[in-house]
Formats: C-alpha cells, sequence, structure tokens
C-alpha cells in the first residue's frame, strides 16, 4: 500500500465543493484527515493522509490539481537540523505519531519525515530548537502549525 | 583517621592494587588498556572483576545532558577610564557583577531581560546565559553592557563593548553542580500537562522522562566517590576540566542497592575548566518549554581501576542501576516524599516501563549517542597518551560500604 501525508490547499473559490468524496468515489483511494481549517471564502488547508495503488493516488492528485487545489508533500516540509540536534530524546515523547522515535540498542534518536503530520509540537518542544516546519510564510498566508 | 589513611589501610585487602603513578607511567608508555563503561559490563561478566583490575587500567565515562547548575566566570577588559561594574549584561542577559572591578559570573539559566518568561503559557524561552556560553565558545561576538557608581580609583559608570571569547583576560565554565549521580523518572498524574526541567509530562500518567547516562554515567560508575574527587581530571565541554569539590545538593546518604549504587538522586560533582578550550559541540544552550533556559554540558570522567571493587562498580550494567517514578504534576511541586515504584535503567531504555499496574511509554532527556562519543573520545585522548589520571588531593563526603560476597 501506497501511503503518503500531503499538504491541500484550497483556493476561496473550492472551499464549498465536496472534493474528498470525488476523491474517495472516483479514485478508491483511502484518506485520513489529520487537520483541516476550511472555512467560506477563504484559502483553506488541510492535511490529508492518501493510501492506496499507487496509480489511485497519482490520479486523485492530478483531480486536485484540475480543480486548483495544491497537494506538497509534507515531508520535505518538516526538517531537523542535524548539526543542532544532540540526539536526547525529548521530542520522542512528545511527537503524536512516532515520526520521531528511538532506534533500540544504540538509543539514537530518528526522525521519520513520512511519519509527519506537521503538528508542529516538536518545534517548541526540542531544547535546541533542531526541528524547523518551514512554510514559507510570505506567499502562504496560513500557518499551518497554528491550531485549528 | 583521615578519609586517606583509611584508604590505605583498606588496601591491603585487594588481590591487585594499582596506584595512581602506575597508571600514568602506562599511559606515557602508550600500554594503558582502557575501555568505556559500557565495554566494561562484559568484561567484567566474562573476566571477573579480579582478572578484569589486572587487565583494565582505566574505564571511561560520559554524560551529555543539560545541567542547570552551570556558568562561567569572565574577567571583560577594562575601559578608560576605569570601571567598577556593578551590573553587567552580555547579550541582554544579567550576569552577577558583584565581585571585583571587571569580573562577572554567566549564570545558564538566566533569561534575558525581555523574555516573556511564562506570561504567555507555555514560555519558550530562548535565549539565557547558556546560549550566550555556547555562542562564546562557538567564536561569535557579544555584546557587553556595564553599569556602575563611579568612584576615584574607577571612574567610569558605563561601558557598551562588543567582544568575543578571546577578547576576555580570562573565561572559567565553573559548575557548581553537574553530574547527577541517578535522577528520578518523572511523571504526571494531574489532570492537565505540565511543563517541567523533566520536559513536558502529559496528564494521568501518559509518558515517562528519565535522564541518567545509566551505565555510561560518572558518578554511577564510582558509587562511593572513590576515585572521584577534588582534583580528578576530566573532559568537560570538549576541553580538559577538573573536578574541584563535591557538588550542591551531594547527598552521599541517600539509599542505596546491594551494589552500593544510591536508587535515587545523590552525589554531585562541581567542575571547572578553562572556557577557551572548549567546543560549542559540547556545551549548548538549551530551552525548556515552561521551565526556562539552561544549558547542556558534555562530561566524562576517568575511572582508575586500582583493583578489583572498583572493576566492580565500573562493570555495572543498566540491568543493575535503579530508580524511582516520582509524579511531578502534584507530589514534587508540594515536597511530598512518595514513589510509584522502582525501575531499571534497562526498563527504562526499552521504551516502556509498569507505573501503578499501566504501561507507560519512557522518553530519555540525556544523549546516550552523545555519552558514548565522550567516553569514546576519552578513551582515545588516553590511549594516545594525551590525557593523564589526576589523583585526588581529598575526597568526597561518602557512606560506608563494602560488597557482601
Amino acid at each position: 500500500m501506497y501511503t503518503r501525508i500531503y499538504l491541500l490547499r484550497y483556493p476561496k473559490e473550492t472551499a464549498d465543493q465536496p472534493i474528498i468524496y470525488y476523491l474517495v468515489k472516483r479514485y478508491d483511494v483511502q484518506f485520513n484527515i489529520l487537520k483541516a481549517d476550511i472555512r467560506p471564502h477563504q484559502i483553506g488547508i488541510m492535511i490529508l493522509e492518501l493510501k492506496g495503488q499507487k496509480e489511485n493516488v497519482k490520479e486523485a492528485l492530478e483531480y486536485l490539481h484540475s480543480l486548483d487545489v495544491t497537494a506538497e508533500r509534507l515531508a520535505g516540509k518538516v526538517n531537523r537540523d542535524e548539526k543542532k540536534c544532540f540526539q536526547c530524546g525529548a521530542c520522542t515523547g512528545i511527537c503524536p505519531v512516532g515520526a520521531l522515535y528511538i532506534q533500540r540498542p544504540e538509543m539514537e534518536v530518528i526522525f521519520d519525515p513520512e511519519k509527519c503530520t506537521a503538528c508542529g509540537l516538536c518545534v517548541t518542544g526540542c531544547p535546541v530548537r533542531a526541528m524547523e516546519v518551514c512554510f514559507d510564510p510570505a506567499t502562504d498566508g496560513v500557518d499551518v502549525t497554528a491550531p485549528v | 583517621m583521615s578519609d586517606i589513611e583509611k584508604r590505605k589501610i583498606e588496601k591491603k585487602k585487594f588481590a591487585i592494587n594499582k596506584t595512581y603513578a602506575e597508571i600514568n607511567a602506562r599511559i606515557k608508555a602508550g600500554e594503558a588498556v582502557v575501555v568505556t563503561a559500557e565495554e566494561m559490563v562484559d568484561v567484567v561478566k566474562q573476566e571477573g572483576s579480579v582478572e578484569a583490575a589486572r587487565r583494565i587500567d582505566v574505564v571511561t565515562t560520559g554524560t551529555f545532558s543539560t545541567m542547570c547548575s552551570s556558568g562561567a566566570f569572565f574577567n571583560f577588559g577594562q575601559t578608560t577610564p576605569t570601571i567598577k561594574a556593578q551590573k553587567v549584561w552580555i547579550n541582554k542577559v544579567a550576569a552577577y557583577g558583584g565581585l571585583a572591578a571587571i569580573d562577572c559570573y554567566m549564570g545558564v539559566t538566566e533569561t534575558m531581560e525581555d523574555d516573556p518568561l511564562n506570561q504567555v503559557f507555555p514560555g519558550e524561552f530562548r535565549y539565557g546565559g547558556g546560549h550566550i556560553i555556547e555562542d562564546l565558545v562557538a567564536g561569535k561576538k557579544v555584546y557587553l553592557e556595564a553599569k556602575a557608581y563611579p568612584t576615584d580609583c574607577y571612574a567610569n559608570t558605563k561601558c557598551k563593548k562588543e567582544l568575543t571569547l578571546a577578547d576576555m583576560n580570562y573565561a572559567l565554565l565553573c559548575n557548581p553542580r553537574n553530574g547527577y549521580q541517578n535522577y528520578n523518572c518523572a511523571v504526571n498524574f494531574s489532570d492537565k500537562t505540565v511543563y517541567t526541567y523533566m520536559g513536558s509530562l502529559k496528564p494521568k500518567c501518559r509518558n515517562a522522562n528519565y535522564c541518567s547516562a545509566g551505565a555510561l554515567s560518572p558518578l554511577l560508575n564510582d558509587p562511593l566517590y572513590r576515585t572521584t574527587g577534588i582534583g580528578t581530571r576530566i573532559f568537560l565541554g570538549g576541553g580538559v576540566g577538573y573536578v574541584t569539590f563535591n557538588g550542591s545538593q551531594h547527598n552521599p546518604a541517600a539509599p542505596r542497592g546491594e551494589n552500593g549504587v544510591p536508587t535515587r538522586p545523590a552525589g554531585t560533582m562541581m567542575v571547572q575548566g578553562d572556557l577557551k578550550q572548549m567546543s560549542a559541540e559540547w556545551l549548548r544552550g538549551i530551552s525548556i518549554q515552561g521551565y526556562g533556559c539552561s544549558m547542556a554540558v558534555g562530561l566524562g570522567v576517568p575511572i582508575p581501576i586500582l583493583n578489583e571493587e572498583m572493576a566492580r562498580f565500573t562493570g555495572v550494567s543498566d540491568e543493575e542501576l535503579f530508580t524511582h517514578v516520582v509524579d511531578y504534576g502534584h507530589d514534587y511541586t508540594n515536597c511530598i516524599s512518595r514513589d510509584y515504584g522502582q525501575v531499571s535503567y534497562a526498563q527504562l531504555k526499552s521504551g516502556i516501563i509498569d507505573v501503578a499496574g499501566k504501561k507507560v511509554k519512557t522518553s530519555p532527556l540525556s544523549s546516550i549517542v552523545k555519552a558514548r562519543e565522550i567516553a569514546e573520545i576519552l578513551k582515545g585522548w588516553i590511549k594516545d597518551g594525551k590525557f593523564h589520571l589526576g589523583e585526588p588531593v581529598d575526597y568526597f563526603p561518602t557512606a560506608d560500604f563494602s560488597f557482601k560476597d
């Protein structure tokens, strides 16, 4: 099963469309809404996990694109500064999805960007601020990590 | 009878007796056998403590974690006319100026003057004394401001200057309490998240945080302070430092297991060293959400294997090291001495412990990866003959102990 987490940005005009319904019905993908902030006449965001055949996920993304809904992989948006991180492990108790975890027996702290949902809890939880969620605020206009 | 005389008498009962001078001669000749405290576990298991003591000369330990009772003395140079600085700030973080004219002490938990602290809870505490020390050792320029009242010999009333660590006349890392011998495992039984120096703890005991390098930790390998004393030469912040006294809150009377190792916070060390030799890799400014600023300190203590007792002490494994589970949601803050049972460091490192009949996920706050690296670096220094052991000129207060078997 192919699993990817995407950040979707809805233009103002599509906020009232049942997009996710069509996504499932037409492309047979499983979805999990990790976060959504969509309001009438506003740019909306949704963090969506998609599971399914790779082909289906690809076509589902094309469908989104045709509606001017942009879909970006979250994996590239959250980074760990490897120079700053000193492998203490404090983040492993904070991360709600296990994207930050301890590898045993080495006790190494691993960051798996594929599991990350960009909740942002680790950013202030890290004692040396090694975690960064880098969405460009100038062009985005929406704070992805802000609580809904 | 003095401590030193007592130690001389005790020496007679061992099968193996080595002196600091003998071990240092072997280090000088490049013949010293050095292993890390993690490696020593298997050595003692396989060879027994007498054979291990015969073969191994030094065991190196390491720890890298937040150590709040840390800071540095600076002498920042005179101005024209001269100044007797009374209030001092470096990058808007206050240093203590109640010393001679241009001496000050920067403590690592000091926050910036305009830090919102916990007014918006939990506060971020982005920059403080520890960050200044890190910036200085990284070679960065800092901005120093001082205020003073004028005297006939010190006429200046204020001073502002930019300077680097190289510009300081003197910079001494001086940490009154480092390397706590054991520490509590923290949980939270209250119904709201608490933000503590032991990290953020979820309500109703949904996570547990612990902070010790376990089998690699300096004082867990020298539980009775037999070789770690005043004058012990150590790895400190990437450079060479010294143990200069027992640390504040040093408590040798804490309860101990059959192996002599405390099962609660017990001994501590005061350490010092020339900051100019140190590196920003091993002194890191820390921001603990909702709690404050601090600094992570890299510390490594070499333990000479003078006899089979020291071999046995240093052979201790995570399975034989224990701590207690303490509630930081209510008990700790209200000075209630209650605990939720004893857990081993092997259990803590496994990722799950049992607390009050419930499985709880654990997270470390002390870097095992870096602790191991420090023990390896110190091992390398000793093997290369670059680092010799310092024989203590005096010892910490300790407890009576001998192995029963």
